[in-house]
């Protein structure tokens, strides 16, 4: 996340370079966006991140961002003029003048009052892993205080449970798969509830574990008749295993046997030689290699480099219901996401979430998971800092690309289009719009091509990608 | 063999059983300790790589002496007695904590568990027993109910779950009405059956001695029946007590099924026996005082 607090008077500053979301997004959504190749990422992740500073507060983020939007208004868009007017008079005399001529403290005080929240005691649902890390993270941090919430997280054991738990009304809003939302909204699998998808939680995060027998494994082939498990029907952790496989020649039903299984379980069942490995969140793949059960094959991020992994999920209902309480909802996550996204908070993040209440792991192993350096379980220690990364723009492009899958392997049988889906339920203008708002990135396209394994991912021909595959449950 | 030869000591002293339990529990944790336990860890042969990587994973820590030793906190298989001490002592040393919404002191959740289970068990009771009784009077009733009784009575209460959760949606509920469940069956069974068992004698008595119906309930039927209903009403006790662990595991309800099942979630071996020995431990409490109050019953008559 480019937190934007730039001061808009300092001539030698750039306003124009807040715009780069290639460097939270390793596919380069932008640049795949406007035509040209999405590749690697543009910029390395120290670069990139080597520009956060410090925290600072949302009343000061929303300070800046009105500052900007005036002193824009007033040079136009062309920053090169405003930076000249601004070395020439001064830029105190600018700011003066700019001050005098228009009331900005009115301005700032407009912009940040909120409606009166409806419902501020609110009870929010999550499952303990790491890509809850904003939700839970929220609470012992103060986000949901900060924007007048009395916001308390409660642990369910289990997918089917938080999605019941948000179905019935037993919290306000929970933390699902990002293909929940989807599936709940369509009816597959659940009552057919509408949902919105205001936020993702976490991009990337999850790994193949493959039990410490399978050390020679080096492709998908030589898993067949592997015995896999994945925590829920509808996740991407299902998705990607799928994709992974049969990317690599073996048919998902037919060459393995995939079994819906909690994370807990799957790592005692590695331990026991019931299973051969499993696609899971963290911190399940780093605690079988803390158990010396297993080691780490694949991180998810090399399989879609930037995918979507957890969300934040909220009824429609509760949304219309109570307009200012989900938007204070929506800013404390989406401020929340960019303070975990930003790699000096980990460490302490770690320690936040780590206690029984919320996650109840060992610090070391969330340590290794968030901050990227890792024991892999082969002998070696890997690096990879965004191993987990945090990026709350739920791309409408995702939603349809998780569709697609959807349909491929027969998880919905439901004829729908897959841009009205997306669009209803993925609220990326809505989370774009608000991010810029408080003074984060901001991006103007809400579809983007995505490369998965190589291969591109054209949201505008989902059709014709989905008839691409050869393998399939069509 | 005669069996005259094999018999109890005629008079056994008060503590020679004390003492053989005391026995027979030294020598059970002294047993598991000994499985348990594993040499001191041996550096010898590893180099500094090696080392750093087995201290990275939490393998190994620096003890104060600045030498390896295993990390006493990760276990691997099940863990020691003395492991599972520390960890009790841990837990009872501050009982009434409240960290949040999901981290409540084992007093706390002991207490939920207790609250849970006796809400659903008496309100079970009290179905069951009137609805015995309407059934047990009546004998055309009784024949037409009793095929649906022996259908419903070996029903899992847990098979109710997601019915309930889906009919009255609110977890908090639903485990109380899977404990419901558990305690009904069995107590409609056991008054029925001792209602429609009673002597019949009693019945033409009160009869002869002209008293009202609820008299006649009250002094003579329910009296009569006491011991089959106080005998149908353990069994429920039992069951409802069996019920009551698995359905907050399930459905999350803060409580002592939930302890195990948090701690099996975090792979803690050590919390997971401790969660099992309270359950044992509460279990055992409440059927004592069960065993106190069904006396009591049992002797009014």
């Amino acid at each position: 996340m480019s937190v934007f607090r730039r001061d808009p008077f300092d001539p030698d500053q750039s306003l124009e370079h807040q715009h780069h979301a290639g460097c939270m997004h390793g596919a380069s959504p932008v640049d795949g966006a406007d035509g040209s190749q999405g590749e690697t990422p543009q910029c390395s992740s120290t670069s990139c991140h080597g520009e956060h500073e410090k925290a600072i507060s949302t009343e000061d983020a929303i300070s800046h961002a009105v500052e900007t939007a005036v002193v824009k208004a007033i040079f136009g868009q062309s920053d090169l003029s405003r930076r000249k007017v601004l070395a020439a008079a001064g830029a105190g005399v600018v700011a003066e003048i700019v001050r005098g001529m228009f009331p900005l403290d009115t301005a700032k005080a407009m912009a940040m009052e909120v409606g009166k929240i409806e419902k501020p005691d609110l009870s929010i649902g999550f499952i303990p892993i790491t890509c809850a890390t904003p939700i839970i993270m929220a609470e012992p941090m103060g986000f949901y205080e900060k924007h007048g919430l009395n916001a308390k997280v409660r642990r369910a054991s289990g997918w089917a449970m938080v999605r019941d738990w948000a179905i019935t009304k037993e919290v306000d809003a929970a933390h699902m798969l990002s293909p929940m939302p989807l599936s709940i909204t369509l009816g597959a699998g659940s009552p057919k509830v509408p949902f919105y998808m205001p936020a993702v939680e976490n991009i990337n995060g999850q790994a193949i574990t493959l039990a410490n027998k399978h050390k020679g494994v080096k492709t998908a082939k030589d898993m067949k008749g592997f015995r896999f498990c994945v925590p829920f029907e509808y996740s991407m952790h299902n998705y990607l295993l799928r994709y992974y496989l049969a990317e690599g020649g073996l048919h998902p039903d037919k060459d393995v046997q995939i079994r819906v299984v909690p994370p807990p379980e799957m790592v005692a069942n590695l331990k026991a030689g019931n299973v051969d490995g499993y696609l899971a969140p963290d911190p399940f793949n780093q605690r079988a290699v803390y158990e010396n059960a297993g080691f780490i094959f694949k991180l998810s991020k090399e399989i879609w480099e930037g995918h979507p992994c957890c969300a934040f999920a909220i009824s429609q209902e509760f949304a219309k219901t109570y307009p200012n309480t989900f938007l204070a909802l929506f800013r404390s996550i989406v401020d929340a996401t960019a303070y975990a996204s930003d790699k000096s908070n980990r460490k302490e993040i770690a320690k936040a979430i780590a206690p029984r209440n919320y996650l109840n792991q060992p610090v070391t192993v969330l340590e290794q998971v968030l901050t990227g350096r890792y024991a892999t379980g082969m002998g070696g220690i890997g690096n990879v800092p965004d191993r987990i990364d945090f990026d709350p723009m739920p791309w409408h492009s995702m939603a349809i690309w998780i569709l697609t899958q959807m349909k491929r392997w027969k998880h919905v049988d439901t004829d729908f289009d897959y841009k009205t889906v997306a669009e209803e339920v993925y609220l990326a203008t809505k989370c774009n719009t608000l991010a810029s708002e408080m003074g984060y990135e901001d991006r103007t396209e809400t579809y983007a091509k995505h490369v998965i394994m190589g291969k591109e991912f054209d949201p505008a021909k989902p059709d014709e990608y989905l008839a691409s595959f050869p393998i399939n449950n069509l | 063999m005669n069996p005259k030869t094999w018999r109890l000591p005629s008079d056994p002293k008060w503590w020679q059983a004390k003492i053989l339990s005391v026995a027979i529990l030294v020598a059970l944790l002294g047993g598991w300790q000994y499985a348990t336990s594993r040499a001191a860890f041996d550096p010898t042969g590893m180099n500094e790589e090696e080392l750093m990587l087995l201290e990275f994973n939490g393998d190994i820590v620096l003890n104060d002496a600045g030498e390896y030793v295993y990390n006493e906190e990760k276990t691997s298989g099940v863990p020691g007695p003395l492991l599972v001490g520390k960890k009790i002592v841990e837990e009872l040393s501050n009982p009434f904590h409240k960290n949040g919404t999901n981290d409540h002191g084992i007093a706390h959740l002991i207490f939920y568990t207790v609250t849970r289970f006796s809400i659903g068990f008496v309100l079970a009771s009290i179905v069951a027993i009137l609805v015995g009784v309407v059934v047990g009077l009546n004998p055309v009733i009784f024949n037409a109910v009793n095929p649906f009784l022996q259908v419903l009575k070996p029903i899992s209460p847990l098979a109710w779950m997601p019915l309930l959760l889906y009919t009255v949606q609110k977890p908090t509920l639903t485990a109380i009405l899977v404990v419901f469940m558990a305690s009904l069956w069995p107590t409609i069974a056991n008054t029925a059956f001792g209602l429609a068992s009673i002597d019949k004698d009693y019945l033409r008595v009160s009869r002869m001695l002209e008293f009202g119906w609820f008299r006649r309930l009250f002094t003579v039927i329910l009296p009569a029946a006491a011991p089959a209903i106080v005998a149908g009403l353990r069994i429920s006790f039992g069951s409802a007590l069996v019920a009551v662990v698995p359905a907050e595991m399930l459905l999350g309800e803060l409580g002592v099924g939930y302890l195990t099942w948090i701690e099996w979630n975090n792979l803690d071996i050590a919390g997971v026996l401790f969660a099992i020995l309270v359950v044992g431990f509460v279990g055992f409490l409440m059927d004592a005082l069960f065993s106190k109050l069904s006396k009591a019953a049992s002797y009014a008559t």
